[in-house]
This record gives structure tokens, sequence and C-alpha cells, in this order.
């Protein structure tokens, strides 16, 4: 099956910096794609170079088979949500939304009723003759949704869709993203630097950094068993244990992961387990984060809100499931 | 700035703000009131009478007419050159950034900066170094230097504004870069490029300095104006034409104002 989009290779360099460096990717037709990574990892050059308006140093990309290198932005049957949505301020909403239509010669009455329709699909039906600037962020984000929708482009991408939207909306919207997803069966690709997002939106998850691909797996894999160092602390601040930890409990030799909710905190007095000190408490609503001190190894735990917690800086007994302990690949 | 509202400013503030207006404004009403007298031969105060002759007789002096033809033909082509090259050197300039960038946007800069005379000077004896006769064409190229820099000035505030995403967005849905420049950039530096271009012709249209070292025997209006103040012969016709010339220049640097009060400083028009 050909992929979506094919990186083979890929490098894009400004200068002496090395934005991407040798990626290879592969993204399904259909998928939910996220590109995860902090600031500067390289994940927006990716989807830049995806669009055209960047292109590759070195290696090859392909779209739907196409080769990709040195096609322009206006000849890739893809289409972009720009972070700051990047709406046309003196058009109305209405030729927003055709204006991809309108260059490429469809008639007036014919791009408005697409228009109309790509706004309904994007639950704004009406919202026609305002001007971007009359709308709020949540709307504008889907102004530009129906502007990139409308041209029915084989992959969407999206840069940090949700990144300007308030807490409740964001959740509203990566609803509604995946269910639009699902409908049109569209390939989207989607940049983030929030894990919470990427897991819960993506089929597929590659985590960034420097520049490459750290992992790239479902959000399950991504999560439960992370490849390096990096990635377990990244996505769900996982506690990264030291080579000599882990040989005492799996008897091997190498870098551990533990989740923070896999970590039992008992008192002092329960028998085995690894002896901490609790240096503190953060109440988060449904759990609370305990901060804890091993011999001077820092760990994390969580643990569902109400339970009973010893008070900072008493003595404490930390025990876990041995098969919740994650041995990564990274050479210790 | 604006003090509170409510609060009147002190009587003698006031007083003085009208003295420094009315210094810099009389002598303004003072070649209108001349444009009227009776009096040809020199200008005496009071008027010893008032008339609206000098009107039919400025109509129908050709020397006039040419001067003023010279002098339109001149700022419009001016500012369309202007209006071409600030334009795309703002783009330039503000879009991508590349060796030598700051250096070009001070060159630029610098011409409207430098004293007229120097312009005019360097002009004239680049002109006569390369064997190009003084003409029509001169004298454009002479105004196209500082019409330059009104309209650059002009477009590099709107450019800086306009979301550099907005052209991306453009290219993205297909539009390539004739189509994103007619509908999306054009349109969001319509008025700078329109203010840029009225100061462009205002300036142009009562230049003197340059024009003096470009030109040949032709005379645009201020140069004619200078000349006929020699001559004691129908003076208040200088008086009408100066005041044509007055609301000719006043009334686009006032619009150019209205466009872009929105933020823009209008740079460059101290000149």
């Amino acid at each position: 099956m050909t992929s979506a989009v094919s990186f083979k290779q890929v490098s894009r360099h400004f200068g002496s910096v090395r934005a991407v460096d040798a990626v290879d990717l592969d993204i399904a037709p259909g998928e939910f794609f996220a590109m995860l990574g902090p600031s500067g990892s390289g994940k927006t050059t990716c989807l830049r170079l995806i669009a055209g308006f960047e292109q590759p140093t070195a290696g090859s990309i392909s779209i739907f088979g196409e080769r990709a290198e040195g096609v322009p932005p206006y000849r890739r049957n893809v289409n972009t949500v720009f972070q700051d949505y990047a709406l046309f301020p003196h058009l109305n909403v209405l030729d927003n939304v055709a204006y991809g239509l309108m260059v490429k010669g469809v008639g007036k009455a014919e791009r408005h009723k697409a228009a109309e329709e790509a706004l309904s699909l994007v639950r704004l039906p009406g919202y026609g003759a305002r001007r971007p600037g009359q709308l709020s962020g949540g709307q504008r984000q889907r102004v530009a949704l129906a502007r990139a929708l409308v041209n029915q482009p084989k992959v969407l991408l999206l840069d940090e869709p949700l990144g300007a939207l308030d807490l409740k909306l964001r959740e509203n919207m990566q609803e509604e993203l995946k269910s639009l997803q699902k409908a049109l069966g569209i390939t989207f690709v989607f940049v983030t630097h929030d894990q919470g997002e990427a897991l819960s939106m993506a089929d597929r998850v590659a985590v960034f950094n420097d520049g490459r691909i750290m992992q790239i797996g479902t959000p399950e894999d991504i999560y439960q068993r992370p490849k390096t160092r990096f990635v377990a602390d990244f996505v769900g601040s996982s506690n990264v244990l030291p080579p000599d930890f882990v040989q005492r409990y799996s008897g091997q030799h190498r870098w551990g992961s533990l989740r923070p909710e896999s970590i039992r905190v008992g008192r002092a007095t329960s028998g085995e387990g690894v002896a901490a000190r609790l240096v503190s408490t953060n109440y988060l609503g449904a759990t609370t984060r305990l901060a804890l001190d091993a011999d001077g190894l820092k760990l994390h735990a969580v643990v569902p809100a109400g339970t009973a917690l010893p008070v900072e800086g008493e003595a404490v007994v930390l025990t876990f499931n041995r098969e919740h302990l994650h041995l990564m690949d990274e050479p210790a | 700035m604006r003090s509170d509202r409510g609060q009147s400013a002190p009587l003698g503030l006031k007083i003085a703000a009208a003295c420094g207006l009315l210094f810099l404004h009389l002598p303004i009403l003072l070649i209108f009131v001349y444009a009227f007298t009776t009096e040809e031969k020199s200008f005496v105060w009071p008027p010893p009478g008032l008339t609206t002759q000098w009107f039919a007789v400025t109509w129908n002096r050709p020397d006039v007419w040419e001067a003023l033809s010279l002098s339109v033909r001149v700022a419009a082509i001016s500012t369309a050159i202007a209006l071409v090259l600030g334009t795309l050197c703002a783009a330039a300039v503000s879009r991508t950034k590349f060796f030598g960038r700051e250096t070009i946007s001070l060159l630029v800069i610098l011409p409207i900066a430098l004293p007229g005379i120097i312009t005019g000077i360097a002009l004239r004896s680049a002109f006569a170094l390369a064997d190009i006769p003084f003409s029509f064409w001169t004298i454009v190229l002479g105004h196209a230097t500082f019409c330059v820099v009104v309209v650059y000035n002009n477009a590099v505030a709107r450019f800086r504004r306009t979301s550099g995403s907005m052209i991306e967005a453009s290219m993205d849905l297909g539009a390539d870069g004739f189509q994103t420049f007619r509908h999306i950039v054009l349109p969001n530096i319509a008025t700078a490029l329109l203010a840029g271009g009225m100061l462009a012709f205002a300036l142009s249209f009562d230049e003197v300095i340059v024009t003096t070292f470009t030109a040949g025997q032709q005379q645009t209006v201020p140069i004619w104006m200078l000349e006929e103040l020699i001559r004691p012969r129908q003076r208040p016709v200088t008086n009408v034409v100066a005041m044509v010339v007055v609301l000719v220049t006043l009334l686009p640097i006032l619009f150019a104002y209205y466009l872009t009060r929105d933020g823009d400083q209008i740079a460059g028009s101290g000149k």
C-alpha cells in the first residue's frame, strides 16, 4: 500500500542547525498522525516539508507515491490549518473559505455553495457574511479548518491547532477533530507539544527531539513502553530509573521507566520496598502528585485523591509490581 | 498625548499655542490675500484694492500651463516608478532575510536624509559623466530618488503588520505567486500604497533643489515661481499659482493622513 506521506532519510539544515536530521517516516492513508516534541525539536519543520514551505536539504519525500521535492505548495494536494489561523482579514468568512476554489477558477455560485457546506461541516452555518475580526478564537479555528477542507485535500496538516484555545474549548475541539477525521477519512497530520493531546487524539505518535524521531508508535506503545529516557520523561513524565537501580529489581543492567501511577506509597513500617522520604505533595483534583526522595533518586508518584497520606518529610516505603517496570532500549 | 479630558489648558498655554499657529500659517494666508490685490508691481500692505482679474490673467498665460503640465507629468511618473520600486523593495526587506538587508534598507532611506542639494549635485555630475542630456526624464529620475523612500517607508510599515503566514496560507490553498499578490498582498497594502503615493506626488510637485540641478531649460511650477518673483510684472499671478499648488498638495496629504492614521506613521513626510 502506498503511504500517504513518506520520508526517506529527510534532512533540513539551516546553516549549522539540523532542524530535521535523517528522518524516516511513513504515514498510512486515513491515519490520524501526531508529531509530538518540545519546541525546536523539528516537528513543525517536518510539517512545513510536507506542505512545501520548506525543501529538504537531503533525502526524499513522497505524498501518495508522488515525489514532492521541488513541487511548490500550490501544486500539492495538501492543506494546512495554521497555528495563528492566517485568515484573510480583508475577506469575509465565506470568501475566506471559498478562496482555494476561487484561485482554481471555480464559478462564484458553485464555490459559495461548497463553502457554505464546509462551514456547516465545522458547525458554523450562516457565519459567511462576517469578517474574521468579528469571530472568537474557537470560531476562527473552525473557519481555518473549513477553508482547508473545502479543497478536499488528501492530507490535512494541523500546526498546533488547539494551542490558542482555552481548556474547555480545547477538549471539545479534540473530540470534534477526531470525529471529523473519522467521517471524512482524510489523513490528518498534526503537530503538538502537548503529550495529552497527542495521546488522546492520534492513531500513532512520533516523538521528536533534536531533529530526530525518538520513537513512533501507538499512544499506548509510547506511554507504556518508551524506548529512551527522553520519551519516558517527555510523554507523561515517567520516572526514569538508572541501570543500577533497575538491576536490583529485574536483574538487567539497563535504564528503566516507571509510571508515577504504578508506585504505591506505604508507611515506613509496612515491610519491604524502596525506602524513601516524602518531599512534597501536590493536590491536582482527581489525583495527588507526590515528590519523593529515595536515597538521592528523585521519584514521583500519583495516587488517587482521598488516599490517606503521610505528612511531608516522613519516611515511607515504595512498592510496585515488577511487570510495571519497563526496560528501555537505550544502552546503559 | 492627551491629558485628562475634563481639565482645560491654562490660558497662557492657549495663547502661546495660538501665537505659534498664527506664526506658521499667517504668511500662507498673506499669499492668498495678495492673489486678489490690484497692485501688480510690488506687494503693498494693505492691498490698495481687491480684484479677481488675476485668475483670468493666469488662465491665459501659456507659461503657467506649461509649468503646471510639466510638474503634473513629472510627479505622476515619479510616483508610478516609486510605487513599483518602493513596494518591491519593501517586500524584499520585510519578507526575507538576506545578506546586506540592513544596508539596503539604509541606502533606500538615505536620499531623504541627505540634503537635496547633495542629491542634486550628485545626480548632475553623474548625468554629465554619463553624457545624458537634461530632459524630462532626468527630472523624473531626480524626483524618483526621494519618492521611492516615501512609498518604501509606508509599505514596509504595513508589511510588518501583515502576518507572514497569510501568504503561506494563500500558497497552501493553491494560489501561485501572482494570484497571491493580486488577491492577498495588494488588498492588504493598498491603503499604505495610496498614502505613500499621494505623499510622493505632493513631494515631487513642490520640489525645487533637486529639480534645479536636473532640469535643463524646462520649468516645473516651483522653478517657474522663483523666476517670476524676480520679474516685477503681473506679480499676483504667482500668488494665484501658489494657491493652486497649496490646494493640489495639501489635499492629498490630508487624505493620506486619514488613510494611515490607524497606526502607520507617514515616515518621510517631514521633508
